[in-house]
């Protein structure tokens, strides 16, 4: 079978394409070493796509059906590309109780995206992150290595704007 | 014996083998402890915990069919605890689950309704956040009603282990989890073989056959010329689902049956199935003759051809030319059957199918199978299809008495119904080239070396005038693939492989009823058992003897092998890959 996707040229003309096969090479028939696999695809394109994971299964010999299973039960994995700022909400107890949902419903509105997807310029994607252990300031947001607290909606915007 | 151990159940001694486990070792102490997920050395995975013990001295609760036994265990299976315990997992699941049984096509054969009656379980375990997930109705084989599916991933473990598939798996987790094809695809766009071994064993309502019994209800009421043909394994089991013995043979009375739901003519696959001996023995002896590509594979199982086209294309130039016996059957239902025997119309004649196998009615879609616009098969009904009709029409199949199928399409010989076990076409072919080649009679006709349940066979026999003919045979997929692999690293060498998708061969097909899954391989012995009785019973057993085969190509088919032979009983295959969704 060829490796040659017959619907788009991004193989070919990518050169992290290549780094993949290379990188993959050694896993060859390596059923063990899916999640491995993976980490290494999504530290070179930042994402795990449908073309990585088909392109893990056929040389690790995994069926892709396990492949997509794995990828998407462990949520280091992303299966779709992420902005440039990952913007993360938490959820946990403590931020919830004090109104982590209106935050989250409020950036999806200034984004105009939902939960876990990306704005359309590339600029930022929207998560949920675990509890980071800054319950005294809930509710709490992360945006990349930076942590806003007791946030109110109405500071979203202008926070948004700094990125 | 050293390697015994010894343990007390609820009080009683048992004396067990090293390496049982304890729902094994309960058993013997005549306990049934409740399972859901378990399957015998197949999904031992300990995810549902419906099967939970307490073991003296230990803390908490165990899941019994994971735990191995050791000396002097002291195990209670039915404490209060225990059937608490018990009772919150089914609840657990119920309160994410359709309350649907009285319209669910498993009702009264759901594990898990049985589960809930067992135990006892409270009417609101019902009360639960539920998932939607819509139904799977891309292919004609199987419908998937995620809805229904309990995660307890017997599904799975069929697939990539027994089937070597890997079709489906688990995606996401916690409430947003479900089981699903090649990323969240549709079964249709998959690489799955359709054989059903998924819905064989699912003990829900989620995998489950394409039901097509009210479209045959329907052409029978449409005064329709319908047709019906009856595969071999059928017979051998259609039984148990009447309450006769497992593998009681019960051809006559379902063919009774079968007149009694109202289809005009009642055939057997296994008058086909001597076809295609004479045209598979022919293509053998040809390719041995002249140098052919070897070796020779079989092509009447429609899961296994599926599965060459995504896995191994390379080998597709190895698969017979041959339709399967239903497509040859159907061919000629639709061609020498309505020009030279009832004289009708095509659009009058609607011809129907009886298998054991869901893969049947995807063959029967294919383009290939059919002229124009006109299909060799119009419906499939599994064996569990045709038991649903028999109910609905309250006929009682194990009171019937005997009836006989129509000529000329129903006359058959032995090695036409042992293609219903897995070696059997091996065998057939082998009675009827043996005799063409060496032009004297095969002495001793059953060649038990191919016979049986065991997942890959293996004989020789020296045919005189041709030499030495190695042959295999292959039944399950996970078998079949790593034949292949041997095949194709040279390890081995044949002449002829004969492969079928089921383990078993067609007797343990995807749409077979389903037995409890301990009795899974005692059932298939007994379907085994009655088929080769059902042979060394009848007067003819080679193909070529057989009288309505002979006149048929005397009086329309022409020579084995030649012209007219070739454009209805011959086909080709597709090369599709393991992402078939690239072809598009
Ligand atoms: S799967 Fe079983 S429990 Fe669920 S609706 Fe069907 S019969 Fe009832
Ligand atoms: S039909 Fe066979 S190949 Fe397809 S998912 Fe079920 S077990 Fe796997
Ligand atoms: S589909 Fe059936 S066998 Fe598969 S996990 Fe769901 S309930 Fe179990
Ligand atoms: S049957 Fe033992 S854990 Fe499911």
């Amino acid at each position: 079978m060829t490796d040659q996707c017959k619907c788009c040229s991004f193989k070919e003309t990518d050169p992290r394409w290549l780094e993949l096969e290379r990188i993959l090479e050694p896993c060859r028939g390596d059923t063990g070493a899916l999640i491995q696999a993976l980490h290494k695809a999504q530290d070179l394109f930042g994402f795990v796509s449908p073309e990585v994971q088909e392109k893990v299964a056929e040389v690790l010999n995994v069926p892709l059906s396990e492949v997509y299973g794995v990828a998407t039960f462990y949520s280091l994995f992303s299966l779709k590309p992420r902005g440039e700022n990952k913007i993360g909400v938490c959820l946990g107890t403590a931020c919830y109780v004090r109104g982590a949902a209106q935050v989250l419903a409020e950036l999806e509105k200034q984004l105009n995206i939902k939960l876990n997807d990306t704005t359309q310029d590339g600029k930022f994607t929207l998560e949920i992150t675990r509890c980071i252990g800054a319950c005294g300031l809930a509710p709490v947001i992360t945006i990349n290595e930076d942590v806003y607290g007791r946030l109110q909606p109405d500071k979203i915007k202008e926070i948004l704007d700094k990125y | 014996m050293g390697d015994n151990i010894k343990l007390t159940v609820d009080g009683q001694g048992v004396e067990v083998t090293k390496g049982t486990t304890v729902l094994q070792a309960a058993k013997v102490a005549g306990i049934e402890i409740p399972t859901l997920c378990f399957l015998e050395k197949i999904n031992e995975i300990g995810a549902c915990r419906v099967c939970m013990v307490q073991v003296q001295g230990w803390r908490g609760l165990q899941a019994s069919c994971v735990l191995p036994v050791q000396e002097g265990m002291v195990i209670r299976t039915n404490t209060p605890e225990i059937r608490q315990a018990r009772r919150v997992n089914i609840e657990l699941i119920l309160s994410n689950h359709p309350n649907n049984c009285l319209t669910c096509g498993r009702n009264t054969t759901c594990e898990l309704q049985k589960l809930a009656s067992d135990l006892h379980v409270n009417a609101d375990a019902y009360k639960g956040e539920k998932s939607e997930w819509p139904l799977d109705l891309s292919n004609p084989s199987l419908i998937r009603d995620p809805n229904k599916c309990i995660l307890c991933r017997r599904c799975v473990a069929v697939c990539h282990q027994v089937q070597s598939v890997g079709a489906l798996s688990p995606v996401e987790r916690g409430f947003g989890s479900v089981i699903s094809p090649d990323a969240n695809r549709q079964l249709a766009e998959a690489a799955c073989a359709y054989c059903g071994q998924c819905a064989a064993v699912c003990p829900t309502g989620a995998l489950a056959e394409v039901d097509n019994t009210e479209i045959v209800f329907k052409a029978i009421g449409d005064k329709k010329h319908v047709v019906v043909q009856v595969a071999p394994a059928v017979r051998v089991a259609i039984g148990e689902e009447f309450g006769l013995a497992r593998g009681a043979i019960s051809t006559g009375q379902m063919v009774t049956g079968l007149r009694m739901l109202g289809f005009s003519a009642v055939f057997d696959t296994d008058f086909a199935a001597d076809l295609t001996i004479l045209e598979e023995a022919h293509e053998l002896i040809e390719r041995v003759k002249w140098g052919g590509k070897l070796p020779l594979i079989t092509s009447c199982s429609p899961g296994w051809v599926k599965f060459v086209e995504h896995f191994y294309p390379e080998f597709l130039p190895n698969l017979s030319s041959c339709k399967s016996p239903q497509q040859m059957l159907g061919a000629l239902i639709k061609s020498y059957y309505a020009t030279d025997v009832v004289k009708l119309p095509l659009e009058q004649i609607y011809s129907v199918s009886v298998m054991p196998c869901t893969a049947k009615k995807y063959e029967a879609s294919r383009a290939e199978m059919g002229h124009g616009n006109v299909q060799d098969v119009d419906a499939v009904l599994t064996t569990r299809e045709l038991a649903r009709m028999f109910r609905i029409a309250g006929i009682d199949l194990a009171r019937l008495p005997a009836g006989e199928f129509d000529m000329p399409l129903g006359m058959s010989t032995g090695a036409g119904v042992i293609f219903g076990a897995s070696g059997g076409v091996m065998e057939a072919a082998l009675r009827t080239a043996f005799e063409w080649i060496a032009g004297v009679p095969l002495e001793k006709l059953d060649l038990v070396a191919v016979r049986g349940l065991e997942g890959v066979k293996e004989a020789q026999i020296a045919i005189p005038n041709l030499g030495l003919v190695k042959v295999a045979v292959a039944n399950g997929l996970g078998n079949a693939r790593s034949l292949l692999e041997r095949i194709k690293d040279k390890e081995v060498e044949y002449h002829f492989v004969e492969i079928m998708a089921c383990p078993g061969g067609c007797l343990g097909g995807g749409g077979q009823p389903r037995s409890r899954y301990e009795d899974n391989v005692s059932t298939k012995q007994a379907r085994l058992e009655s088929i080769y009785k059902i042979d060394r019973e009848l007067p003819l057993r080679r193909s070529h003897e057989n009288p309505a085969v002979k006149k048929l190509y005397a009086e329309y088919l022409g020579s084995i092998g030649g012209e007219k032979a070739h454009h209805l009983l011959h086909t080709t295959y597709v090369a599709r890959g393991r992402f078939p969704w690239r072809n598009k």
